[in-house]
């Protein structure tokens, strides 16, 4: 067993621990970042790229092959030959699930980062305090204003492209130049704002793309192909942003293959000591020691590692004594959805493909409206023009039909719903310990569900989107609700929450376990609740924010 | 925004869902590989249905895009096992439809009596598509129109020929004037 040392180790690359060893190699830090699948080198291993549909044989579809390897990620549209090297192969990775859960995992250097949908958008403590106002699980331990330098520090450097537009829900921020709202949803968005009085704003999407010249990066090109991988690093991700920074310092040390199986603990001290390291590919035990560990390894994965450690002192493992570890799973329901036809902007079209759509930042349960459930939803959305794959009535086959084909056909518009979920307590993670990967370790299983609050939510999400398509004098409304499955949002939070209390949460409002203070947690499993805004943007924030406070810590001798 | 094309997939020109691939979104049911093959007869065969659905004009057509060749491959790998069945006598049915109607194989008869046929076809296809249960089987003209569709404005004449495509749009520009007759982009 060899062993190696380090000043912190960040086990995780994706969006959190890519900030966690930019922050702590800027800081002087000595850092080594542990990945548990392989490498991917920037632009060189975007092998899919460059490539266009007609490259692909199945033009970018799935095969039968691929659903039969895929029982998980062939539930939504993650599947696909597109870009299916940067998805977990489910068959190694198996998890038992008592409830369905859609869990979608990227296990490579950079993570789902290199997948993610890219919204980025602020809390507002009209989210923070709400917990407490409710009386649902417990108080957040931070306010808007502890964060507020955080957001805008890592805003400046991710690159956000969006407007301002002084919502209180949402706050502002740091923005490059917003994408272009098309001319259907110019319209659409100011009959909104006449039709509900200003409530109910209709925004172009807050987007982790590059919109205006930005240090070693280059501008989006509107290929919308994002999930390809960008070779303009034209989107945030660990490799176009966070990695680079990191390594500049020279004081980075990247370790692929290397499935964290426990994090280290001594009693006497109270304290992680380092971390125990399968080779995914070799099978052999490393351990790694540092002063402190940033645990990154994704919401139920970082769940997974606490649960695995320190057991001879806690059986549950790091940071259960609270009781609430692997519980308080949540995500965002989405697949509630409707769309239908815009007339008379036949004589309009765009040019380039926005990887950006609309949102609709939530407004119910808050500016004193009030319904039969709590919290709310906010939409995602878009007008576009149909190409190839309209409808033709008159012609069926022949010249006809082919040169009506080649004509864009109507304009459509739509919108879908994400919605809060309530952090529950028994919706949880437990491991199962009588099913093992392929590795020979212990699974998780999953036993959560989307609970009333949630369903009667869903029907609001439903019945708004239609009204307010039809208001605003789209045709032909149709609306669907489907899939009322957790894991789908690909948003999964609180399995390790941030609390006031240790008898409560697992992690103090530094994001430290209280029961190890160098452990620090900074991916979704922190979040106390879910809101219904994208995340990833906030555990940026609040990994940067943590970092700053653990060397400032390590300085001061109290780690 | 990956999530809101899904939306797109659904709905073809055909009317209805999409025959395998990006249907299978959920809950699809696993059938072992049918060991039908397809010979080179088939593809020819393939290609000229495909060239009725989609001709040459002055931009170019079907065959010019390896659509029958597309259609197999599609039908091996992304088709149910039920399905590539329905697929594979579909092409004798379509056959037999010729023979029936002109007495004289689908190869054998001219353009304008393949057109026919085929508009015959599809109107059969779309009634019996819309009638049909979920559980019931697909119409094997629906297939191939499909994927004779998916096949030709996804390939690269198809897409940079018949339609406009651009790699590197460079720039987003969401009201650009239309007028009629301009073609539609490849993608979006």
């Amino acid at each position: 067993m060899a062993d190696q040392t380090y000043d912190a180790i960040v086990i995780g690359s994706g969006i959190s621990g890519g900030w966690a060893a930019k922050e702590l190699t800027q800081k002087g830090l000595k850092v080594i970042m542990l990945e548990r699948g392989r490498n991917i080198e920037h632009i060189k291993d975007y092998v899919n790229s460059m490539k266009e549909a007609w490259d692909f044989p199945h033009r970018g579809g799935r095969t039968q092959e691929m659903i039969n390897n895929y029982p998980v990620l062939k539930r939504d549209y993650p599947l696909r030959e597109s870009n299916l090297d940067m998805w977990v192969k489910d068959s190694e990775c198996p998890y038992t699930e008592v409830k369905r859960f859609d869990w979608f995992r990227g296990y490579h250097v950079g993570g789902r980062s290199l997948t993610w949908g890219r919204q980025s958008y602020r809390w507002s403590d009209m989210y923070f305090e709400e917990n407490a106002k409710d009386g649902i699980a417990v108080d957040w331990p931070v306010r808007y204003k502890d964060l507020e330098q955080w957001y805008d520090y890592v805003e400046k450097f991710a690159g956000i492209s969006g407007s301002k537009e002084g919502l209180a829900q949402l706050p502002d921020g740091q923005f490059l130049p917003p994408m272009e709202m098309n001319c259907v949803e110019k319209d659409v968005a100011a009959r909104m704002k006449t039709f509900y009085k200003g409530m109910r704003p209709m925004i172009i999407g807050r987007t982790a793309h590059i919109t205006a010249p930005h240090p070693d990066r280059q501008m989006c090109q509107f290929r919308n192909k994002c999930v390809q991988g960008c070779p303009f690093g034209g989107y945030f991700s660990t490799q176009s942003s966070t990695l680079p920074a990191a390594m500049n310092t020279g004081n980075l040390t990247v370790r692929p293959w290397s499935i964290v199986t426990k994090i280290l603990y001594d009693k006497d001290s109270q304290k992680a000591t380092g971390v125990e390291v399968l080779d995914a590919e070799t099978n052999q035990t490393y351990v790694y020691k540092a002063k402190i560990i940033f645990l990154n390894a994704s919401t139920l994965n970082s769940a997974w590692i606490l649960m695995n450690s320190a057991t001879e002192i806690w059986p549950e493992g790091l940071g259960s004594s609270s009781g609430e570890l692997g519980h308080n799973l949540m995500d965002h329901h989405l697949n509630v959805h409707a769309d239908g036809i815009m007339e008379g902007y036949e004589d309009k079209y765009v040019f380039g493909r926005r990887a950006n759509g609309i949102y609709i930042p939530r407004y119910r349960n808050f500016f004193g409206d009030k319904r039969d459930y709590l919290r709310g939803f906010g939409y995602q959305g878009g007008a576009s023009r149909q190409g190839w794959n309209h409808e033709v009535s008159e012609y069926s086959i022949g010249s006809e039909f082919k040169e009506a084909l080649t004509e864009p056909g109507n304009w459509s518009m739509g919108m879908g719903g994400f919605g809060e979920t309530l952090p529950y307590h028994d919706n949880k993670v437990t491991l199962d310990k009588t099913k093992k990967d392929k590795w020979g370790l212990n699974v998780l299983s999953f036993d959560a569900e989307l609970k009333e609050n949630e369903l009667k939510m869903r029907k609001d999400m439903l019945n708004d989107a239609i009204e307010m398509l039809e208001a605003v004098g789209v045709k032909n409304v149709k609306g669907t609700d489907t899939n009322p499955y957790l894991g789908r949002g690909i948003h999964e939070m609180g399995t390790a929450r941030m609390g006031k209390d240790p008898k409560t949460s697992v992690l103090n409002k530094w994001n430290q376990v209280w029961d190890a203070k160098n452990v620090f947690v900074t991916d979704g499993s922190f979040m106390t609740s879910a809101a219904c805004q994208n995340p990833s943007l906030t555990y940026m924030a609040f990994t940067a924010r943590a970092a700053d406070h653990a060397v400032s810590e390590l300085k001061k001798g109290n780690l | 925004m990956e999530r809101r094309e899904l939306l797109k997939m659904i709905t073809l020109a055909t009317g209805g869902a999409l025959i395998g691939g990006d249907l299978l979104l959920s809950g699809c049911k696993i059938n072992a590989k049918s060991d039908g093959t397809f010979s080179t007869d088939d593809i020819a065969f393939l290609d000229e249905v495909a060239e009725s659905i989609i001709p040459k004009t002055n931009t170019p057509g079907a065959k010019d895009a390896e659509v029958g060749k597309f259609m197999t491959v599609m039908v091996n790998d992304c088709y149910e096992a039920k399905d590539q069945k329905i697929f594979h006598d579909g092409l004798i049915k379509l056959n037999e439809a010729s023979k029936t109607k002109f007495s004289s194989s689908f190869m054998k008869i001219t353009a304008a009596q393949r057109k026919e046929l085929l508009t015959e076809l599809d109107k059969e296809a779309k009634t019996y598509q819309k009638a049909k249960k979920e559980t019931d089987p697909n119409h094997y003209f629906t297939m191939m129109k499909q994927l004779t569709l998916a096949g030709f404005f996804t390939s690269k004449p198809g897409a940079t020929e018949a339609l406009r495509y651009v790699a590197i749009p460079g720039k987003y520009e969401g009201s650009v004037p239309y007028k009629k007759g301009d073609k539609a982009w490849a993608t979006s």
